[in-house]
């Protein structure tokens, strides 16, 4: 199947109330009019209309207005942006578009020019009077602001040539970036709700999930459950009950994972229009009778997500209104109301059925299943939860067809994910591979390597229910299978690295309290087995482990992993796990030789001035919160071991390295 | 946060008019609010018809609502991996000396409520510390005192 050209019959026989011509009137592309369409072939016309005005090459800066880039004043850039060429007189108007977030987060805030696609990075307030005289009225380039290769030293001026994005295969992330996610009409513009015009015109609900079948799109959130036969057991359970809804899960609450959030954040449209073609495929009943069984979506969403929520609400407002999403929705008699909930902090409604409980307006604990929410979910009824990342490629893969859709892949693992690489790594920020990609490539290539040219030790994949994946693996193959198989998993997408100066044992520990305290305490093994855990953990840590603490951290592992109810408490023991399989050494010098090889654990490090090295500067001495360092001016500090916290502060703030941890 | 019962009254009206949460209803009170007051939990109990402890049972379960009033400003620190890896103990740890409170606590003049979040998505910036809806990122223990001075400042000038 190619790109879906859709004829101008199948729309359905009902008079067109809105005038074709009334669309076409609209005589600027940018204005922010959005018309009411009550047909296929109306949608047609304005998509026809939106597409030809749209032209990527006029000019045009772009400015990344993602929650990473706010945080580092992309706010203001955009304001002195706008405020700056309101007082130029250039010979051509640019346009200032404000977009989602293309990843690089590193470097922000982005700033993009188009029609060349300069891209500069680090970009403040105070750059753009400078930006808008030399480069957009004189074409000059601003050297100090493109990026330079780290290891090469050499300028590269344009976004297509970073060496960030060279690897990466941007299918979902493609209009992040580009187009104005608070605007419907950039999305529709570039081919956006095609796939769901095609999809009412042309597909029966049987084609539609015979085709995600067929392109082996596999659950995004992390199990990897195929997505096609998900829908399809939910639609023999609708069609039995006569109704049944329709869930997005986007309570991204995996610490270091942030690509649900982007997604929505940039481009909102793509995962609304998924979530409608699933409502469609599932939830068709009868289509002469026109009897819908799923009328109703809910988007679960974290609250810790302002941007995201906001610009979500707006892209459902617009789609409302141009009869996208409600009533008669383009005249084919489909009802559906896309509905927001908000998380309200609690990490374990990411698990389906705590999930359900919660948009019950009931406390987030998670029930057995099965019943899976396919036959029993959402008020008892059948339901169809997908991941964010999931609904986004279900629009793609009706556009490319499920075969081209699954000759990107490897394997049973198909198409493309999304990972947020954080950590110890030089460029952060949220990159689309294929899958198949091996990890070194994500960790050299795209992620820049490890900073300051310290050493990879692991990429912890999947969270607190992941595990890591050591350097001696680091061409393992990126897909579901091959992750498993060393003990880590896919997981939504958080891939966090850790380098020489983190400790492994540290690492765990830190998952395991932060399971321990989001455990919602329903059932016994994991209510107290990740307290044991955790305490255990702790001891090590702190010095005080005893021989027989890694096989009692096996044993707990498998009794959390096999008795508990739902899958945080199951997978709660995976990063203990899999630091043991491969960091066994480094329980072993906590344990037995009371000593933290990476310098991280409190307990077994102490810190001491380096006398050859300490001119007396006094820094450390004013900075230390507890008045643990005394010394005078040009004289060698002591540090009192008796008063030190190990805060690090006196290490952090040395000009001359003076500053020793043993 | 001063409020009145006819404020909490809309805001419950509001929500069985839209989209009919419980949960959504807290969280507007718990915004206006800052806290759940007692008679919200009880207002929220009856307008939804709901047993007061299932309200109750909500109001302590989730992390976003609080039972005490919470300070002028809040600290969130972001204790997320990535943050984590960067070093986010240490920015807690300066808090808590500086503030004198442990994390989750307000202080006695009620101006700062400390707190950690699990993860606000914004790794690349981390250590994270998001002053009352304000993202500093990289933040370090020396960026801390200049940030605490800086709403020290701001509580000085009446808004």
């Amino acid at each position: 199947m190619s790109t879906p050209q859709l004829p101008t019959t199948a729309s359905p026989p009902e008079a067109q109330t809105f005038p074709n011509n009334d669309i076409l009137d609209v005589d600027k592309p940018e204005s922010d009019f959005v018309p009411s369409l009550t047909s296929i072939d109306d949608f047609m016309v304005w998509q026809d209309h939106l597409a030809e005005s749209w032209e990527e090459n006029k000019p045009c800066v772009r400015v990344c207005d993602g929650a990473g880039c706010r945080a580092l004043g992309s706010q203001q850039v955009l304001e002195k942006l706008r405020a700056e060429l309101a007082v130029t007189r250039l010979s051509v108007p640019v346009q200032i578009v404000g977009t989602g977030c293309p990843g690089f987060c590193e470097y922000g805030p982005l700033l993009t020019i188009y029609p060349e696609r300069v891209s500069y990075q680090r970009v403040k307030p105070t750059d753009i009077p400078e930006i808008v005289r030399r480069t957009l009225a004189g074409g000059e380039l601003i050297e100090r602001l493109v990026y330079h290769d780290p290891q090469t030293g050499a300028q590269i001026h344009t976004e297509p040539n970073l060496p960030f994005y060279k690897k990466q295969k941007r299918l979902l992330l493609n209009l992040n970036g580009r187009i104005d996610p608070k605007r419907i009409q950039d999305y529709i513009a570039l081919g956006g709700y095609s796939s769901l015009a095609h999809a009412l015109a042309e597909l029966t609900p049987e084609q539609i999930i015979g085709e995600i079948k067929a392109s082996g799109l596999r659950g995004r959130g992390g199990a990897g459950f195929s997505t096609g036969i998900k829908w399809e057991l939910c639609r023999k359970n609708v069609l039995k009950t006569g109704s049944g809804f329709v869930i997005c899960n986007a309570d991204e609450g995996d610490p270091g994972a942030f690509m649900d959030r982007s997604v929505i954040e940039g481009n909102p449209h793509s995962v609304i229009e998924g979530i409608l073609i699933g409502a469609y495929a599932i939830g068709l009943l009868d289509r002469s009778s026109r009897k819908w069984g799923i009328q109703d979506g809910y988007v679960y969403i974290r609250a810790e997500y302002p941007l995201a929520v906001e610009n979500l609400r707006q892209a459902i407002k617009q789609a409302e209104q141009a009869g996208l999403l409600g009533q008669n929705i383009l005249g084919t008699g489909m009802n559906f109301k896309l509905h927001v909930r908000l998380g309200a902090g609690a990490f374990v409604c990411g698990e389906e059925t705590a999930l359900m409980a919660s948009v019950e307006g009931r406390v987030g604990e998670p029930r057995p299943r099965p019943p899976y929410p396919a036959e029993r979910g959402l008020f008892d009824l059948p339901t169809n939860i997908n991941n964010v990342e999931t609904w986004a490629n279900i629009p793609l893969i009706l556009h490319l067809g499920s075969q081209a859709y699954a000759s990107t892949g490897i394997g049973r693992s198909t198409g493309t994910k999304i990972f947020s690489l954080v950590g110890k790594i030089n460029n952060t920020g949220l990159v689309e591979v294929p899958m198949g990609i091996t990890l070194r490539e994500i960790i050299v290539d795209i992620g820049g390597g490890i900073p300051l040219g310290k050493k990879f030790k692991a990429a912890q994949l999947g969270g607190p229910s992941g595990g890591c994946i050591p350097a001696e693996h680091m061409d393992v193959s990126i897909d579901y299978e091959s992750l498993t198989a060393l003990g880590a998993i896919m997981g939504s997408g958080g891939m966090v690295v850790a380098d020489e100066d983190t400790c492994m044992v540290d690492f765990a520990r830190y998952f395991m309290s932060f399971i321990q305290q989001e455990s919602c305490g329903k059932c016994v093994p994991c209510r107290i087995g990740t307290k044991a855990m955790l305490a255990t953990l702790e001891r090590i840590c702190a010095g005080q482990g005893n021989p027989a603490d890694i096989d009692y951290l096996l044993e707990l592992a498998e009794t959390i992993n096999t008795s508990s109810l739902c899958g945080l408490g199951q997978t709660a023991p995976n990063p203990a796990l899999s630091t043991i399989r491969y960091f066994r050494d480094e329980y072993e010098a906590h344990i037995f030789e009371k000593r933290c090889p990476a310098h991280v654990c409190k307990g077994l490090i102490t810190y001491s001035v380096i006398p050859e090295l300490c001119p007396g500067c006094m820094v450390c001495l004013r900075n230390c919160p507890t008045g643990a360092i005394t010394g005078a001016k040009k004289q060698v500090h002591w540090i009192n071991p008796e008063l030190c916290t190990r805060c690090g502060m006196c290490k952090s703030v040395c000009n001359f390295a003076a500053i020793a941890v043993n | 946060m001063p409020y009145s019962i006819s404020e909490i009254n809309d805001i419950l009206r509001a929500e069985l008019l839209g989209e009919g949460s419980l949960i959504g209803a807290l969280e507007a009170i718990q915004e206006r609010c800052h806290y759940l007051p007692a008679e919200a939990l009880i207002l929220a109990s009856e307008a939804f018809r709901v047993p007061l402890a299932q309200v109750y049972a909500v109001a302590t379960f989730y992390n976003a609502f609080s039972l005490k009033p919470k300070g002028k400003h809040c600290l969130h620190v972001c204790m997320g991996t990535a943050c984590h890896v960067r070093g986010s103990p240490q920015v807690l740890d300066r808090l808590e000396t500086r503030l004198g409170i442990q994390a989750g606590e307000t202080t006695s003049d009620r101006m700062f409520t400390l707190e950690t979040v699990n993860c606000l998505g914004a790794c690349a910036l981390g250590p994270i510390v998001v002053a009352d809806e304000t993202y500093s990122g990289a933040m370090t223990a020396q960026k801390i005192d200049k940030l605490l001075k800086n709403l020290e400042h701001a509580k000085e000038t009446p808004r």
